[in-house]
């Protein structure tokens, strides 16, 4: 498969992709590098120039930098663990033999389409909102007080609203990969006295582990960059008690209009995400190999 | 006219040298037999041919043009895959004449190569059929048909028989046979099967980690091996090869003896039934003889002798003689 | 797994699959409905099913007061369009890495997967910029490169993971039979691949028209897609909960549609390989 001339026209093949993706991903990076070591603020255009690693150094020493990053790293981690298992579950559950199967698919995969800052502000208004939201209308039912949802506990509230638009992702796919499980191999399993549990353990699980990487993979990717969510819900808040890494760079660069700082960020957030990536693509690149 | 010569082809993958260095002739009409153990670069040699990979060095000359850096298109070959390997999606008649849609001819002309390569083949009812919806034979068939609709200069084939049952590939071999019997094309053809190996070839090429131990008739080589390992590898079961003072009273450092060259009743060797194999027509016994070890032999017929039975051999028919680094004496 | 369980258990197990996929499904189907009530019956407590006074004034409203055909013809533009260039760079590419693979073809799919982690709020300003001096700005072929760029790895990845299960044999032979590089796309690899080829270019479709970053940053009314549009209605304090379900609807309505009808092919496509 692999003569000289082929492999010439590959490398043609290849080059317009890696070409356009590394301008757009180098070019800005590198003006984004370049902020990082300015003083470069909106609201003062005359003062500007170099300033070492000053951006950086306020942002290291900045209490929110720390509470962004354990945040940043909450949202992705919690999202992965209620999807995930959430949807291990709900693929079981629907892989019975249960009536409806298409138009169980059909609710289950809606969320999928809702673009961001309508799921958030669906769950914002309509359900968590302290007055006129469905829960405080359940809770009032039974007489007791309002969750103030987004004011007492904005992060989960925000990891459950993103865990809602990614979980019909998770359920699908991993109720595509059981769904190719052959009923052989359970029943022989069956036939050896495996129980129940133990089928799940040792013969579906194990099938599903190509499954879930993808879904960590493919979640992870998209998780890194929440920000719609938040803008829209807790805009970071109360305090700064929702704002990920991502959202605390856009209020250096849209609230207070210190784009270098704002760029500095930027450059410790790709430095994170690569770091994040390097580890999943090295665990993933093994498992995708077979 | 097919006519096609190697000369000194070398073929590595990065470091591995699959192939070292090849020297092959094969003549207009040929139909010649790859066989060799598994691994050994029989496919690599029938690709090479095809223009689906480069040579590191050395000249592939078809027609006596030097053809070692056109691309498979303007070979002139065609090759028939061990997995078929046709186009799912397009119907018999459109996988039959795709290459000649590729080649730009009259579609006129096209449909009556296609109904007449049909015909040959048995196909016709099944033109409009996909892949998808024909048995293992028929596929075979559609793959065939797919290279003879080109007329080109020599047939390829990589083990095209391995994925069909028993019965259906006696069929089949004896179709490809009549085919080069009437086509009078080369064809070149890779297989593990002995049968298939000496029942189609013209000239058998043996192949052992990519070097050529031995090129002749089926016969040839099996009468006159060169050396021990074409003397091993042709003929089923394998030849017995024993060494040791039993080769030195024939001056050999190992002498061989073919199992159908041995017979039961009298003789010098004495030992006891190991495994023995009842066809009816044929009877195979391995002997454990003190000395000389497992013997292979097999005898036409019934030959009634079981597992346990202490039985007495005899040589009777050609001993081949091998020296020290195997090859065959005089 | 088609195995005979006994009617009460299949029953149970219907049943609570239905009460898990409403449960998923309620928050959509609660703005649906509130999108039809008065603004009054929105909010009303305890909230009102039945008893509530249903309108089409809602949609009306937004209708009227917004320019939704618009918005919604830029969505269609910018997702199809990023969508469409998105393959035509995206197939050659994922054909050559899945059928003349090199040494370092896992670790440039790898990179190019790595370039979408990156956060989109690092590189905004530099955008942002770029497109202001380049005339990119609030245009929709600014809009249709960005969102093409922004999903080229996961169209490059699903491709070759549809490639990789096309058996390089039919290519070679395609190549035996006379086809050049350009013929054995079209005739064979194309065909061969198009339930993979749809069900991409209906993911992609999905992901351009939901993208909510881009949108809002790159566009100020002239080239902004439904999503720009959403976000702007649900900025201002004070707007009615009955009027902004129904801005929601008609925001989601069409990839919603879209999506149920292809559902097959999408969920085929989700799966990024994932599935053997
Ligand atoms: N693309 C490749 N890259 C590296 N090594 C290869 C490649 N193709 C084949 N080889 C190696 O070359 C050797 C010969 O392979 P080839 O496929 O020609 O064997 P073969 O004789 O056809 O075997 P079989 O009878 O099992 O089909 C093998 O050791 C194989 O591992
Ligand atoms: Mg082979």
């Amino acid at each position: 498969m692999s003569t000289q001339s082929t492999r010439l026209a590959a490398r043609f093949m290849v080059a317009p992709s890696v070409i356009v993706l590394f301008i757009w991903m180098i070019v800005p990076l590198a003006m984004t590098a370049y902020f990082s070591f300015r003083l470069y603020r909106l609201l003062s255009p005359d003062r500007s120039g170099w300033v070492g690693f000053n951006n950086y150094v306020w942002f290291f020493n900045s209490p929110d930098f720390w509470l962004a990053l354990t945040n940043t790293l909450l949202l992705v981690g919690g999202v992965l663990i209620i999807t995930v298992i959430l949807g291990v579950l709900i693929a079981l559950l629907l892989d019975q033999p249960v009536k409806g199967q298409g138009v169980l698919r059909i609710l289950v995969i809606a969320p999928f389409f809702v673009m961001p800052p309508v799921a958030a502000s669906i769950w914002e208004n309509l359900f968590m909102h302290p007055q006129n939201g469905l829960f405080a209308a359940i809770a009032r039912g039974f007489g007791a007080q309002p969750i103030l949802f987004l004011e007492s506990y904005p992060m989960p509230s925000v990891i459950a609203i993103v865990a809602w638009e990614w979980l019909p992702f998770a359920t699908l796919i991993l109720l595509t990969a059981m769904q190719s499980l052959s009923s052989e191999q359970l029943e022989a399993a069956e036939m050896d006295g495996a129980s129940a549990l133990s089928r799940f353990r040792y013969i579906i699980l194990p099938h599903l582990t190509r499954a879930i990487t993808v879904v960590i993979l493919i979640q992870t990717i998209f998780l890194l960059g929440i920000f719609g969510e938040i803008y829209t819900t807790t805009q970071g808040g109360p305090g700064s008690a929702s704002t990920t890494l991502p959202y605390m760079i856009f209020k250096q660069a849209i609230v207070a209009k210190d784009i270098g700082r704002a760029a500095a960020g930027g450059i410790i957030a790709v430095i994170l995400a690569n770091i994040v990536a390097y580890f999943l693509m090295r665990s993933i690149g093994k498992h995708l190999d077979a | 006219m097919g006519q096609i010569t190697l000369k000194s082809v070398r073929k590595s993958f990065g470091e591995v040298d699959v192939i070292p260095s090849i020297d092959l002739a094969i003549d207009d009409g040929e139909f010649v037999v790859f066989v060799g153990p598994s691994g050994c670069g029989k496919s690599t040699l029938l690709r090479l041919i095809a223009g689906l990979e480069d040579t590191t060095s050395g000249t592939i000359e078809i027609d006596g043009k030097d053809a070692t850096a056109l691309p498979p298109a303007k070979r002139g070959l065609a090759m028939v895959f061990q997995s078929y390997a046709l186009y799912p999606h397009m119907t018999v008649k459109k996988n039959i004449g795709f290459p000649l849609k590729m080649a730009g001819m009259d579609p006129a002309e096209a449909e009556k190569r296609i109904q007449r390569a049909a015909s040959v083949l048995n196909l016709t009812n099944y033109l409009e059929r996909k892949p998808g919806q024909l048995s293992g034979g028929q596929r075979q068939r559609v793959a065939i048909g797919r290279a003879i609709v080109r007329e080109p200069a020599a047939f390829l084939f990589d083990e095209p028989l391995s994925n069909l049952d028993a019965a259906l590939r006696v069929g089949m071999r004896q179709e490809i046979s009549e085919l080069h019997q009437s086509l009078k094309t080369t064809m070149i053809y890779v297989t593990h099967d002995q049968v298939e190996a000496m029942t189609m070839a013209d000239k058998i090429v043996v192949l052992n980690a990519g070097r050529i131990e031995q090129v002749g008739s089926p016969l040839t080589l099996y009468h006159t091996p060169k050396n021990i390992f074409v003397a091993g590898f042709i003929g089923s079961p394998r030849m017995n090869l024993i060494e040791g003072p039993e080769a030195a009273k024939h001056n050999a450092h190992t002498i061989g003896i073919r199992p159908e060259h041995i017979t039961v009743g009298d003789g010098p060797w004495e030992g006891v039934v190991g495994l023995s194999e009842h066809l009816g027509s044929d009877s195979f016994i391995k002997v454990d003889v003190p000395g000389l070890g497992i013997i292979n032999v097999r005898g036409a017929g019934e030959l009634n002798v079981h597992h346990g039975d202490r039985i007495k051999l005899a040589p009777a028919g050609k001993i081949h003689r091998f020296d020290a680094n195997g090859m065959a004496m005089a | 797994m088609a195995r005979a369980a006994s009617p009460r258990r299949r029953l149970l197990t219907t049943l609570a699959a239905w009460f898990v996929a409403l449960l998923i499904f309620f928050p959509v189907l609660w703005m649906i409905l509130t999108s039809f009530k008065t603004e009054a019956s929105a909010v009303a407590s305890p909230p009102e099913l039945l008893g509530a006074s249903w309108t089409l004034e809602n949609y009306v409203e937004v209708w009227s007061r917004s320019d939704y055909p618009r918005f919604f013809w830029n969505s269609v533009v910018i997702s199809v369009g990023s969508t469409l260039l998105g393959l035509a760079i995206a197939i050659p590419s994922a054909w050559a890495m899945a059928f003349v693979p090199g040494k370092r073809t896992k670790d440039l799919l790898m990179w190019m997967l790595s370039t979408k982690m990156m956060p989109a709020v690092a590189v905004m300003i530099p955008i942002y910029l770029l497109f202001q001096q380049l005339g990119l700005f609030d245009t929709k072929i600014g809009l249709i490169l960005a969102l093409m760029l922004m999903n080229l790895p996961i169209i490059i990845w699903m491709l070759y993971t549809y490639f990789k299960e096309i058996p390089g044999e039919i290519l070679e032979a395609a190549r035996m039979d006379g086809a050049g590089m350009w013929s054995e796309i079209a005739y064979v690899l194309t065909p061969m691949a198009l339930p993979g080829i749809a069900s991409t270019m209906l993911l992609n479709i999905i992901l351009a028209w939901n993208e909510a970053f881009w949108t809002i940053v790159l566009t100020t009314t002239k080239a902004a897609p439904l999503s720009a549009f959403i976000a702007s209605f649900s900025a201002p304090q004070g707007l009615f909960y009955a009027k902004l379900s129904a801005a929601s609807a008609m925001a989601i309505m069409p990839i919603l549609i879209l999506g149920w009808f292809s559902q097959k092919q999408l969920v085929r496509g989700l799966t990024f390989g994932a599935v053997k």
